[in-house]
């Protein structure tokens, strides 16, 4: 069902809808951005339509909202071993409004998480399946966006569907509340989701990348501009790495957790075992195995490419490394090129 | 799409320790209470609260038991070394892939295996020893850096009266009167046969190498299986540490033919 509302009915509807649930979306944290006197546009909590920014990119993806950054496993206390609960606070249903490519990039999470082994995460699956989602629709996209190429400019699987227009907002409902909702705060109307139908980057990813590619020089180029810091992996929507620790709480050495952190395959000790051996230590080669994970390994496992072409990596890289010129080099050389 | 109440396949389940075995002075074999009923070359997560959890090969099972040998080497393991019988540990598993006892069968194998390599390969020795009809024949190949370093001493001398076997030490010491030299040497000692099987076990410089010269004495790739070891997390398929490619080793390994295996590229 489509609805118009207008900004004053829109935000009467977020006035409620945030009274029963969590809603998450792009949010401006004032003078917070990477350069003085920028602003921090990232997923925060929102409280009203007024908190809601429409016209740019976040620096960071929604994956935080059911994938946080930190998260307790089980609590140990005097040889017990408690699950940690989650607040009621995060039990209440959640709604996040992303953008498609982001919307595509949570099945690739679900991918990992839910299907990859012998059994689904039960940490993510516990706060995912409360989470729901609204699509921002892209009426045009970002510098550096690629969603077209990775095929992520259409997307499925959310509840509802909006964009601004003509001084209006669009709602297309295609589930509860939604459906309710957009009764009581707009007016029926014929409401059709816009996809972006063109980037101004294009990609072309390869059919397949050859191990013969492994040793290729194009890589060394980034053995010496990447300062492994890890951003590219930490903004990407789809990357899902972390590490367990322990620790004994330092005021109550009796008591202490298991935790899980996110990690990453461009920073220094992700592969480190017992008796000093390491693999990739050069990071040519890091940047080789996050790029080939993106969009041939994944693929192969799961039938589908990780990489949904968001363009964070490259916007966050302090080295100005493009993800999207390596994985074009990469087609030219599979086709028998040279090389940009 | 998810189940309301899903299983944590990150909670592990206390385990006493029923015995402390040193191998060497820094190698020590845990038999631990357990249910769990692991296939030769799996591994289980062994945590201690607060400490943390490691990946570890299971060197032996039986009826309500099994045994790990760990090596200290860092944090946990160290904190493991320091238990007594009676103490609790944690565990979970088994994970992994384990050695295919069918391909085996009525063919002629052949261990190779170096220090802490012999772990993996021990439980899967000392079923044969009892079943040695199952094979047609078994041959052993166990190096060790020096004879300090030798672990299972009373299992490999009860081997050694059973099969072909040959020990070796990177660098003798006074005293020693077995062979010296690595691994890689003495493969072409080994009469095999052309159907043998072949399992490599041990530091990835010795499977390349040790791999290369069975390739020589015209072994093909698939009669070859390795077992590889990465930094593991979770045991799950969900960290992300151990991917090789398009391969988890927790999942599809840690033990692969060498078929699958070769073309692993870190
Ligand atoms: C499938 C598998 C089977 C194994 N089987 C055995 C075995 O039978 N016996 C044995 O003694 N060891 C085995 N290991 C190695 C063992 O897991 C590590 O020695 C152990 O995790 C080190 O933990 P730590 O806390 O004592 O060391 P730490 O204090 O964490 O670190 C010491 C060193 O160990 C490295 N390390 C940390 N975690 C791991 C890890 N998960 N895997 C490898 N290295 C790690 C660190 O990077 C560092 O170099 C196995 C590893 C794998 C992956
Ligand atoms: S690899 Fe880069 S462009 Fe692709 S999804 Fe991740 S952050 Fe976005
Ligand atoms: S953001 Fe750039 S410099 Fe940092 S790890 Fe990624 S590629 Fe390397
Ligand atoms: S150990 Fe975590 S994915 Fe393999």
């Amino acid at each position: 069902m489509g609805y118009k509302l207008t900004p004053a009915g829109l935000a009467a509807l977020l006035d409620e809808l945030v009274t029963s649930r969590r809603v998450f979306g792009p949010v401006r944290y004032a003078g917070k951005g990477r350069l003085a006197g920028t602003d921090l546009i990232t997923y925060g909590p929102v409280k009203g339509l007024a908190d809601v920014v429409w016209d740019a990119r976040t620096t960071f993806s929604p994956k935080e909202v059911f994938f946080p950054v930190k998260e307790s496993l089980f609590y140990f206390s005097h040889g017990e071993i408690t699950e940690s609960a989650l607040k009621a606070s995060e039990i209440l249903e959640t709604v996040v409004f992303l953008r498609a490519c982001d919307l595509n990039a949570v099945t690739r999470l679900d991918k990992i998480f839910l299907e990859n082994g012998p059994a689904a995460d039960n940490y993510y699956a516990r706060r995912r399946q409360h989470t729901h989602f609204v699509l921002m629709e892209c009426q045009e996209s970002f510098p550096g966006c690629f969603c077209v190429s990775m095929g992520t400019n259409r997307a499925t699987g959310h509840q509802a569907a909006l964009r601004p227009e003509g001084g209006y907002y669009l709602l297309q409902a295609l589930a509860e509340p939604w459906l309710s909702l957009g009764e009581r705060y707009g007016q029926p109307a014929d409401v059709e989701p816009v996809w972006v139908q063109k980037n101004s980057l294009t990609v072309k990813v390869p059919d397949r990348v050859d191990t013969s590619l492994f040793q290729h020089e194009l890589w060394r180029e980034y053995s010496s501009r990447c300062i492994a810091c890890g951003r590219c992996t930490l903004s990407c929507p789809t990357c899902s790495c972390f590490s367990v620790q322990d620790i004994f709480y330092r005021d109550n050495p009796e008591r202490g957790e298991r935790r899980r952190v996110w990690a990453s395959c461009q920073i220094d000790g992700f592969t480190d075992m017992a008796g000093g051996h390491k693999v990739r230590e050069d990071r040519g080669e890091r940047m080789r195995f996050k790029v080939l994970h993106k969009i041939d390994d994944f693929r192969r496992r799961f039938g589908i490419n990780m990489c949904v072409g968001c363009g964070r990596c490259e916007e966050v890289c302090p080295e100005y490394i493009s993800f999207a010129r390596c994985v074009n080099t990469l087609s030219q050389l599979m086709n028998g090129g040279a090389g940009a | 799409m998810i189940a309301n109440q899903i299983a944590n396949p990150y909670l592990p389940a206390p385990a006493q320790v029923l015995a402390i075995q040193p191998q060497t002075g820094v190698d020590y074999t845990f038999r631990l209470a357990t249910d769990i009923e692991p296939a030769w070359g799996q591994f289980v997560e062994i945590s201690l609260p607060g400490v943390g959890e490691a990946p570890i090969s299971v060197s032996d099972a039986g009826p309500g038991y099994i045994e790990l040998t760990i090596r200290r080497v860092g944090k946990v393991t160290t904190a493991l070394h320091q238990l007594k019988p009676g103490d609790t540990v944690y565990l979970r598993g088994p994970y992994g892939s384990g050695f295919p006892r069918d391909e085996f069968a009525g063919h002629q194998l052949v261990v190779a295996a170096g220090g802490t390599g012999v772990a993996p390969v021990k439980g899967l020795i000392n079923y044969y020893a009892g079943h040695p009809g199952e094979l047609a024949g078994l041959n052993l190949l166990l190096g060790f850096k020096t004879p300090a370093d030798i672990l299972f001493r009373t299992d490999i001398e009860r081997w050694q009266g059973l099969f072909p076997t040959i020990l070796t030490v990177d660098q003798g010491q006074a005293g020693w009167l077995g062979k010296v030299g690595l691994v890689t040497e003495f493969v072409k000692e080994i009469p095999l046969k052309n159907d043998a099987r072949i399992i490599v076990v041990g530091p990835p410089l010795m499977i390349k190498f040790t791999v290369a010269e069975f390739i020589k004495c015209q072994i093909k790739p698939e009669q070859i299986w390795v077992s590889l070891e990465r930094r593991m997390h979770c045991g799950l398929g969900k960290c992300g540490h151990c991917k090789i490619n398009d391969v988890y080793v927790c999942l599809e390994g840690p033990v692969f033919n060498y078929s699958r295996a070769r073309d692993l590229v870190d």
